[in-house]
Order: structure tokens, then sequence, then C-alpha cells
């Protein structure tokens, strides 16, 4: 599959590589949930810096995933939309909810060490 | 003038050939960013919906040339059973199976000219076409003259 998923600590880096499928999406998915129970990973990031085009499929995908991460215990972070593509996205009127998003990786990082500590501190 | 292109569309792998050969030529034919984006992402849409709702059909990519502006025609078409709500299909919440609601009013909003044509003899085409005027003065003139 053409996403290159790397552990990092308690988090998950996604890396997509190339425009993928809807399968392949969708096998994304699968993978992410398996491994972030195998793992015990407290968050997700997913870089989309190789998607050229995000439609109403990969979008619906994108919060499936970040729900399915939840209830599997992990917050997710979106980085990398591309400029020309989060044009497309207004324009489109994608519903963007519940997803959370970053310029880029360091930034994500810090996003998710704030929303792990603060569930850390909701447990405690 | 450029060849139009023809993608058959069999399966949701060919998703991803349409929607690059649609920025190729959004690209070759001198659509400034983000149309080749716009485009692809309209392109997806329409070539999903012929997967989803049917099983097969074809887009094919055609240029445009008029005196003072060019542009790119998607014609998507399939021979399945049509949209029985063409008015309906097109609204934002209509969501028919595997909620597609958002894809065709969402394409639209992202080409210049759509158009829905369907029976249940003939199936459903998809004409949308993006437009860029030679001269942006002209694009001005004609969106006055339009609203006028």
């Amino acid at each position: 599959m053409s996403v290159a998923i790397l552990r990092q600590g308690a988090y998950l880096i996604a890396s997509i590589q190339s425009d993928l499928s809807d399968t392949e999406v969708i096998q994304l998915r699968h993978e992410l949930s398996e491994l972030v129970g195998r793992y015990r990973s407290r968050g997700i990031v997913i870089d989309v810096a190789a998607l050229e085009v995000i439609d109403s499929f990969v979008a619906r995908s994108m919060r499936s995933i970040v729900l399915t991460a939840k209830l599997r215990g992990a917050e997710t972070v979106i980085v990398g939309i591309q400029p020309d593509v989060a044009i497309a996205m207004v324009q489109f009127r994608l519903n963007l909810e519940p997803l959370r998003v970053a310029l880029d990786l360091d930034a994500a990082i810090t996003l998710l060490d704030r929303l792990t500590r603060r569930d850390a501190e909701d447990g405690g | 003038m450029e060849d139009e292109v023809r993608i058959s569309i069999n399966s949701d792998a060919d998703l991803v050939a349409a929607r690059a050969e649609g920025r190729a030529m959004a690209e070759r034919l001198g659509f400034p960013r983000p149309d080749p984006t716009l485009i692809a992402t309209a392109i997806s849409e329409v070539a999903r919906n012929i997967v989803v709702h049917v099983g097969r059909g074809e887009i094919v990519l055609r240029p445009l040339e008029e005196a003072d502006r060019y542009g790119l025609v998607v014609i998507a078409s399939d021979n399945g059973p049509g949209i029985r709500d063409i008015e309906a299909a097109l609204r934002d919440e209509y969501s028919g199976r595997g909620g597609l609601g958002l894809g065709l009013p969402g394409a639209r909003r992202l080409m210049d000219d759509f158009d829905v044509a369907s029976d249940a003899d003939t199936g459903t085409t998809v004409t949308m076409r993006k437009w860029r005027y030679r001269d942006e003065l002209a694009r001005l003139r004609e969106e006055r003259r339009r609203r006028a």
C-alpha cells in the first residue's frame, strides 16, 4: 500500500506516499485501527501532502478514521493539506468536523502532546 | 488542438487515473492554479458515482476553444438505471446509495457549467465544463453582462 506507517513513541505517523484509491483509503482505516490497539498508541498523525485530491469520499473516510481511532483511545491530527486542495475543499463545502489539522509534523506532535495530556488529566 | 482523452471506469482504482488525466489536461491547456485541482476533484466525484451506482462507465475529457475563452469539458456516462430524481440528487441533503449526497452538488460548485441527463433506458450522462477567459477584463465584462 502507498502509505508508510511509522511508530514514534506513543504516536503513529502515517505518511501517504501517492494518490490513493478508495480501497487503499479503507485499508488505511483498518490498519490504523489495528495498530492503535497493538501498540497502545495515544495519537495518530496522517500526512496527506501527497494527496492531490480530497473529495467527499476521502473527507468522509478521514472523519471515519478519526472517530474509529478515538473509540480505540487515540487522537488524530491531519497534516499537509495542499493549498489548492484546501481551496477545493472549501468550494466543495466539505464538512470537516471533527478533523483536527496542523500545518506540519512538528505542529501536529505539539497538538497531540496537548490533547493526550489533557486526556490523561481528565482521566486522573 | 489536442485530442480528447477517454478513461473507462470499471473500479475504484480507475478514479486515480481519471483524476490524474483531468489534472494533466487542465495543466496542458494552461488553467492556472487552483483550477486543475478543482477539475480533478469534480472528476473524482462523477467517476465515483459511476463505480458506486452502476459499476462501469466512461469519462471523456475534451479541450474547448472559443474566441475569448478556453475550457475543458468532462463527460461522464454510464448505461445504468438512471437517476430517478435529478433535482434531488443535486440538492445538498440528498443521500443516495452509499451516502454520496455531497458528490454531485459539490462537483457542480467546483465547475462552471453542470448538466445531468438521465433516464432508465439510456443511463446517465453528466456533462460539466470549466472555462477560463483569455483576458480577465473580458471575464469581468461577461459577468456584468450576465448580472444585468
